[in-house]
């Protein structure tokens, strides 16, 4: 069973104690977006075979929001973090590096 | 190609079965192809025959890195049934339905279709509504179904409980001539008759890159070298998003782990599909004698063939409510495949950003149905650039904001 920590109570919390959000580090658009820009951010997905970025939320816990780093081909987890930050934060993306050199994902490196 | 008869069986009888012919090939690739489909499951296949039958291009290699039919083709629970509620829909999975009635003649190997029956169980007020709300759909788009009461179900499918406790049953949308089939051989079938037009299907030969010119596409590398092709068929299911960003583009899913499970054989106790959309579990009887139960998606992205063993519990403790007799069943085997899941929960048959590249995927939990009429819709719109059966299921219509919402067809069960 997957295994994500918490990053707000700190608790190892199991799959059935979350609820899964889909990608993370979405960009909203709103009016005045272009098309592109619209479709993009509501219908189109990162859906890579390897290190990816999602929401969850510890739905039977705390009740908040977080992000995790995660590896699609392995489930090994990378780390968790806030929801409230914009770009994963530099510890997560060098977790990830040790152990997936060359990642990208979306914009980020 | 030797055809499949009982002749044939009894000939060979005589001579220690000597005489049987591999049912394919295993050719090198050529150069270059008129067609490249990538993906030798059920909806590659399909499409790759129709291109040779209906088009008469046969100038045509299936590339699949794997084994022929080792993805969801070979994967699923079987379920066939078009008793969905959008005329699109409709359309092609009933077009894929009719073509199953006759796949074994007309591919001259035994599919082993079975037109048994599909219940899809109404256990909610809301599912009364919204099955006559589909009953009356069918009735105009001509798909035979019909809503039923809870006795009549219980007749169908006497080793149901209908009472309850937490979820009666209270009637259900039916469907005659929906039924099961042999998956594997429905990949087998359609690679045989490939085979014998003259067309390449090249196992374990691993597409790795889209090799474009000037915006489009002139080919692909592969674990066995580059390919060159004038049009370019992707049919990945799982896999479409890893193949689309080769290609250069993003598409509306997201790829998810289903699961499905088996019991121990048992003697015939039900000779219909059951499908109980509400607590997410679904059943059969393989002729083996094996109760084949399915249920719901994973919730997040997964390409490990694995799933979380919480939804085969709940999947499991669902349907022993409503078939009390299988609480005693020993389970065999257990199995994931990934799923391509789009927004609507309807598929993408369609062109894409890159001229000569298509995109067939999208499927999710519920394209083994869709296998013939995929094929035949997906092979038009790549020899015509154009087909009815697939206008309405353009990559781009979500932009548009023209969704085929199917949420009931294929986001909870098959
Ligand atoms: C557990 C489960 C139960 C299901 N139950 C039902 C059901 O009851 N009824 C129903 O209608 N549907 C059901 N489905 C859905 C159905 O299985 C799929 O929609 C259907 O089989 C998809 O067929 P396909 O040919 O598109 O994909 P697949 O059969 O998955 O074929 C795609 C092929 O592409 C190959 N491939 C991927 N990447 C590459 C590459 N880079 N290079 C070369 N080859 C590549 C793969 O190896 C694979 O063989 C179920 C699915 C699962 C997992
Ligand atoms: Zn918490």
């Amino acid at each position: 069973m997957l295994t994500l920590k918490c990053p707000y109570c700190g608790v190892d919390a199991d799959e059935t104690d979350l609820h899964a959000g889909g990608e993370a580090h979405l960009k909203r658009e709103g009016p005045g977006a272009s098309d592109d820009a619209f479709e993009d951010y509501l219908f189109m997905r990162e859906n890579p075979k390897g290190v990816h970025f999602e929401r969850w939320r510890h739905a039977y816990g705390c009740g908040k929001w977080f992000l995790a780093a995660r590896c699609t081909t392995t489930l090994q987890v990378f780390g968790t973090y806030p929801a409230q930050t914009l770009e994963p934060p530099q510890d997560i993306k060098d977790a990830i590096s040790a152990q997936r050199p060359g990642w990208s994902w979306g914009n980020f490196k | 190609m030797k055809r499949y008869s009982a002749f044939a069986i009894a000939r060979e009888a005589m001579r220690q079965h000597t005489g049987w012919d591999h049912a394919w090939a295993k050719p090198a690739p050529k150069k270059k192809y008129d067609v490249i489909i990538v993906g030798a499951g059920g909806h590659g296949l399909a499409t790759a025959y129709y291109l040779g039958k209906n088009f008469g291009i046969t100038n045509v290699a299936v590339l699949e890195k794997g084994w022929l039919g080792g993805g969801n083709t070979g994967r699923n629970t079987t379920i066939i049934r078009s008793n969905y509620l959008q005329d699109p829909s409709a359309a092609i999975y009933e077009k894929a339905r009719s073509l199953y009635e006759t796949m074994s003649q007309d591919l001259n190997y035994n599919v082993m279709f079975s037109p048994r029956g599909v219940i899809m169980l109404a256990q909610t007020q809301h599912e009364i509504r919204g099955y006559r709300r589909t009953a009356q759909a069918n009735a105009l788009q001509g798909v035979k179904t019909e809503w039923i009461g809870p006795q009549r179900v219980k007749e169908l499918c006497p080793i149901m409980n209908i009472d309850g406790p937490r979820y009666p049953v209270l009637g259900g949308l039916y469907q005659e001539r929906g039924g099961t089939a042999r998956h594997d051989a429905v990949a087998w079938g359609y690679a045989r008759a490939c085979s014998d037009m003259g067309m390449d299907i090249i196992q374990q030969c691993e597409v790795t890159g889209v090799r474009k010119e000037n915006g489009k596409v002139v080919g692909v590398d592969t674990s066995k070298g580059p390919i060159d092709c004038d049009k370019l068929g992707m049919v990945v299911a799982g896999h479409a998003g890893v193949m689309a960003q080769m290609a250069g583009f993003r598409l509306p899913l997201e790829s998810v782990a289903l699961q499905a499970l088996v019991s121990e054989p048992i003697k015939p106790c039900m000779d219909v599909v059951v499908m109980a959309n509400t607590v997410h579990g679904y059943m059969s009887q393989s002729d083996k004698g094996e109760m084949v139960i399915g249920g719901g998606t994973d919730a997040f992205n997964n390409y490990t063939q694995r799933g979380s063993f919480h939804h085969i519990e709940e999947t499991v403790r669902a349907l022993v409510e409503t078939f009390p007799m299988i609480s005693r069943l020993k389970m065999l085997r257990q199995w994931g495949g990934i799923v391509d899941v789009t927004g609507d929960r309807s598929p993408i048959l369609s062109k894409t950003p890159v001229d000569g590249v298509f995109v067939n995927c999208g499927w999710g939990t519920g394209g083994f149905k869709a296998i013939p009429g995929s094929g035949w819709a997906m092979a038009e719109l790549m020899a015509k650039g154009q087909s009815p059966l697939t206008d309405e299921f353009s990559m781009f219509r979500f932009r548009e904001g023209k969704f085929i919402d199917e949420s009931v067809a294929a986001g909870v069960a098959h």
